[in-house]
């Protein structure tokens, strides 16, 4: 009857799409003088601007090290290479492609895709292959309780961002001959796995000054309008609010709490510079304080890019905007893979995951050392404060800049 | 009921392409292709695995669309409770990995049912457009308040537990799960269609109060062909989320901008209301979107939309119907030559003697 | 409930949240008209109204980059997104109007992620805000604040209303549109060109969409997703407020967002979007057991 012919044109365009991608897979692990790195890069859906910046992250330091010679493996030189797939911001595409990166196209490197949700489900996948991952967006630190040998992250976990702003609320209270428990806070944050870290982080150390949480909202990915939580932190009067976000979490803090003329001594956000407020909001966004994997001011140096405003120069003239962290922290990892290799002197995944576990590396990005769960412990977060348009470091205080303005001044004086 | 006489000569007789014995071949050949697949294909067990998935999807909603009339665009919250279900069985207790994933799906199996079943009276005596946007509404709130629920990680989603085997023995392990419940959808949905039950399924989409005047108890079937929806979508949760790995309320679980709209276009793409369109959708939707994805890097989620309106504006009786309008002797149906014109055909209506 | 002890202890805040939730429930007014217009006239179900909104505010952006002062954005936005809806019509909706609402469901849900997907191509993912120049205005020392382009959306909400209004009954295109509404076979024999009625009507409902998109740039953010939040609060209005009815539209609209800013209040903003469909799933419910009465009763 009709149904086989259907059957039949189904049956095809199966054996032919099988066909197909049995075929497209286009590169050998180190044929030639190439090294491939694998990586799942957001290219669509909601994590697609940092997608791009992972992505141009990585490129950017392939160009260089290649520029430089490439990496030296038993004598020989040999160029890197990425190749990457649109995991479309989603688990089940990030895991998928990785599998095809590693099955099909016998990627033995993985680089890391953006975002914790995707690192979780793509952690898993590496491990069972034993294909190293080095990583520089997943920040969750519950990615690093499974016992994954084979995961290495170049940032601090996400849980680190602000705490170092509830220190330093613990000490301005100092200052003001007030007790750190008498601070209050205010935590909004988007519903995901990074942000809930970040509260998690607030908490943690706010329990340890004994700070009190006056509100404690989690906002939809799909809210446009945070003007609910602002009215309770109006009525509440706290001493600091967390907004963490990603983009759209930093710029409708500012926002909002310059439309709703919302005083809060201290305004402690997460992404506030791939969102760039201070470029885009202007006067509204004076004061914010900012969690930070890396910042173009602070003083580390590498031999591959120079200082990181070195980084930052050579990345904005080639790639048209100044590198958010997300971009620097790819890069990085980059940078460890090529060391990596070269300590180990071989393309054996077993020897590089070795040589990995091993690394004791300055970058511009920071010291890099991983612990045994594949943490980096040699680096720290930074906290900036936006003053005169510009990111200031603020904390902690071996690099700080330049002093913190607390508490913020009102909004008319701003205007 | 069958209008088939192979023996006459007569115009009227009706062209069934194949004998009895080519399609037990074809189903022996098929059979064995799906088994095979893994091994054939190994780099795309995944896919495939997903791809019994879509199937399941585009059959489940097609009971209670193409059949009964009622479309549904909250589907996929039987598929997200399943998905929680069986994973929180999978973290609480602390089974062995397979008796755990057993124990879940029957958790969400339970679940799924009992949605429905409280559900479905309220909500199916709403006609046409406000029981569509009703049962979407339910799956958004639905994928909102597993987001705000720390019981099962609210954003954070939940990890199911790691299979205790080499990734490529967990995609085969899946891929046959999978297979087994969409074979086991189709072959429940074949028989199911063909009895008292189909018959009356279908007296509500053709004309409902004329079914109820005739003391049809609407309701109750209705309800009936969501639960058994609901019961399949509830099972497929708990194998697809061992093999993506991860729970997402928004992304897997409830993921009503993807699989929640896909299950509809996959059934309206093969035809609705047909037995194997759903199946011939998935299988074309399916397809395309992963070649969209491999070769039209960044663009494929504009090309799908482009499909999406293309296959609606163009294709409105789907594949099954199109070739149905064009060759309706294929179908079992009569064909009066000279009344021919006047069979443009509506869709859905008429015997379905498919295989 | 500490939050609701907080609107019992201070009542001036229950003011604040009245007040936003009738300025922002006023956007979603502006999406919900057009929504019922193309609705009533077309019967088609537009999905892809955020979408539109989206579109409109990106122009906005780029108006107000190019140097035009940002509220004039506002009518620039409005004819631009008309010229849009227009050519939309042309090229696939005029296949939908005589389908069921099924079919235009569909349809207009590919045409939605089709927009989303080509602006997050073309604009980027990024989200972007465009400062309207407008101040705050500050009441009873900083505890009711009200930022004064959302008065400007109040005003355009009331105005368009009212403008709608009056086209559909005094001017010929309105008029006919009303009698496309009514009974369009009816109508094409009297005349009327229902095509271009059709026309008229989805560009329309795209320029308002538009408007509401420049008034959504300055007052909030914007990026290539937020269409759906638009849509479904589009349609949850017109659902309760009815089709034809405008003022309905409008109070709906405001009812909605008090609705839901006491949500967020209240329950906590993770629970916001799940409150409003949970009340529109029980709303509908209650419509149904209501005609199931009638229904019942008519047996």
């Amino acid at each position: 009857m009709t149904t086989n012919i259907s059957k039949r044109i189904a049956r095809c365009s199966a054996l032919v799409l099988a066909g197909t991608f049995a075929t497209s897979a286009t590169v050998a692990l180190a044929a030639d003088d190439t090294i491939t790195l694998g990586a799942a890069i957001s290219m669509t859906g909601k994590y697609s601007t940092n997608g791009k910046n992972t992505l141009d992250g990585y490129q950017f330091a392939i160009e260089r090290l290649n520029q430089m010679g490439g990496v030296k493996i038993g004598g020989k030189s040999y160029k890197l290479a990425i190749k990457y797939y649109d995991d479309e911001s989603t688990s089940a595409r990030g895991a998928q492609l990785v599998e095809r990166l590693i099955s099909q196209d016998g990627i033995k490197f993985v680089l890391g895709p953006y975002s914790s949700g995707l690192t979780k489900a793509i952690a898993p996948v590496t491990e069972k292959y034993k294909i190293p991952m080095v990583e520089g967006n997943g920040a969750d630190r519950d990615l690093f309780v499974n016992g994954y040998r084979y995961l290495f992250a170049v940032l601090n976990t996400s849980d680190y961002y602000l705490r170092e702003a509830v220190n330093l609320l613990a000490g301005q209270a100092k200052k003001e001959g007030k007790k750190p428990s008498d601070m209050r806070i205010a935590i909004a944050i988007e519903n995901d796995n990074f942000s809930q870290d970040v509260r998690n982080g607030v908490l943690e150390d706010a329990k340890k000054y004994g700070m009190k949480v006056v509100v404690d909202d989690k906002l939809p990915p799909e809210i446009n309008d945070m003007s609910a939580t602002l009215t309770k932190v109006k009525a509440l009067k706290p001493d600091m609010l967390v907004v963490s976000g990603h983009d759209k979490g930093a710029t409708l803090a500012v926002r909002q709490t310059s439309d709703e003329k919302v005083r809060v001594p201290m305004l402690a956000l997460t992404h506030c510079d791939s969102a760039q407020i201070a470029e885009k909001l202007g006067r509204s966004a004076e004061y914010a304080v900012c969690a930070s994997q890396w910042d173009d001011d602070l003083s580390y140096k590498d031999k591959w890019f120079g200082t990181a405003k070195d980084y930052a120069n050579g990345f904005e003239k080639e790639f048209h905007y100044a590198p958010p962290y997300q971009a620097a922290e790819s890069s990085a990892s980059v940078l460890v893979y090529a060391d990596a290799l070269q300590r180990a002197g071989s393309f054996d995944s077993e020897k590089v995951r070795d040589a990995l576990a091993q690394t004791d590396l300055m970058t511009f990005y920071g010291p890099v050392k991983f612990d045994s769960t594949g943490k980096n412990v040699a680096k720290s977060m930074v906290l900036y404060q936006v003053q005169h348009g510009e990111y200031k470091v603020v904390a902690p205080s071996k690099w700080a800049q330049t002093t913190l303005v607390y508490p913020a001044p009102g909004w008319d004086p701003r205007k | 009921m069958s209008l088939r006489n192979p023996s006459s000569t007569s115009p009227l007789r009706a062209a069934p392409v194949a004998d009895g014995a080519t399609r037990i071949a074809i189903y022996v050949a098929l059979v064995a292709l799906s088994l095979a697949a893994p091994f054939l294909f190994q780099g795309i067990v995944t896919q495939l695995a997903f791809l019994w998935l879509m199937i399941l999807f585009a059959l489940t909603w097609d009971i209670l669309g193409g059949q009964t009339g009622y479309n549904s665009f909250g589907n996929v919250l039987f598929f997200g409770l399943g998905c929680y279900a069986a994973t929180v069985v999978q973290r609480d207790t602390h089974l062995p990995y397979f008796v755990a994933l057993a124990a879940g799906m029957g958790l969400s199996a339970l679940v799924a049912l009992l949605a429905a079943g409280v559900l479905g009276p309220l909500i199916l005596g709403m006609r046409g457009q406000y029981f569509a946007i009703c049962t979407l509404g339910l799956s958004i709130a639905a994928a909102d308040l597993f987001a705000g629920w720390e019981f099962v990680g609210a954003g954070s989603g939940i990890v199911p537990a790691l299979y205790p085997g080499p990734v490529d023995e967990r995609n085969r392990f899946f891929y046959y799960v999978l297979l087994a419940l969409a074979t086991i959808t189709f072959v429940t949905f074949r028989l199911l269609y063909r009895t008292r039950f189909g018959a009356a399924i279908n007296a509500i989409r053709d004309d409902e109060d004329k079914a109820d005047a005739m003391g049809l108890h609407t309701t109750r079937y209705k309800v009936a062909a969501w639960m058994l929806a609901a019961l399949f979508l509830g099972l497929a949760g708990g194998p697809v989320a061992g093999l993506v790995g991860f729970v997402d309320p928004r992304d897997l679980a409830f993921a009503g901008a993807t699989f929640g709209v896909w299950m509809v276009l996959m059934a309206v793409l093969g035809g609705k209301g047909t037995l194997w369109g759903p199946v011939i959708g998935a299988a074309i939707f399916h397809a395309t979107q992963e070649f969209f994805w491999t070769y039209l890097f960044g663009w494929q989620r504009v090309a799908m939309g482009i499909l999406i309106v293309a296959i609606v504006v163009f294709f409105p009786l789907g594949i099954m119907g199109g070739l149905r309008a064009r060759w309706p002797q294929w179908f079992g149906e009569v064909v009066d030559e000279a009344a021919r014109p006047a069979r443009a055909d509506e869709g859905g209506v008429g015997d379905e003697r498919v295989a | 409930m500490d939050n609701l002890q907080i609107l019992v202890a201070a009542p001036v805040f229950n003011l604040q949240l009245l007040v936003d939730g009738v300025l922002i429930g006023s956007v979603f007014a502006l999406a919900a008209y057009g929504m019922g217009l193309v609705w009533g006239v077309m019967r088609i179900i537009n999905i892809a109204q955020g979408e539109f909104v989206m579109l409109g505010g990106y122009v906005a952006l780029h108006a107000a980059g190019a140097g035009i002062p940002p509220l004039a954005t506002i009518p620039i936005a409005a004819i631009v997104l008309y010229l849009l809806g227009w050519m939309l019509y042309r090229a696939v909706l005029f296949r939908l109007v005589d389908r069921d609402l099924f079919t235009s469901i569909l349809a207009t849900f590919g045409l939605s992620i089709l927009l989303q997907q080509i602006a997050n191509q073309v604009f980027g993912a990024n989200v972007r805000s465009l400062d309207s120049g407008l101040g705050t205005l500050s009441f009873g020392d900083g505890q009711i604040t009200v930022a004064e382009i959302k008065l400007v959306a109040f005003g355009a909400v009331l105005v368009l209303g009212a403008a709608l209004v009056l086209f559909l009954k005094t001017s010929r295109l309105g008029q006919a549109l009303r009698a496309t509404a009514q009974n369009a076979a009816a109508a094409r024999i009297l005349g009327i060109d229902t095509d271009r009625v059709y026309a008229a009507t989805f560009a329309l409902n795209a320029g308002i969409c538009g408007a509401a998109g420049a008034l959504v740039a300055m007052t909030w953010i914007i990026h290539p997703y937020l269409g759906l939040t638009y849509t479904v609060r589009a349609f949850m209005i017109v659902v309760v407020a009815g089709l034809g009815n405008l003022p309905a539209i409008a109070a709906s609209g405001a009812a909605l967002g008090i609705a839901e800013q006491y949500a967020g209040f209240l329950l906590g903003t993770e629970f916001q979007t799940a409150f409003l469909f949970s009340l529109l799933v029980v709303i509908l419910v209650a419509r149904q057991l209501a005609l199931h009465r009638q229904r019942l009763y008519l047996k």
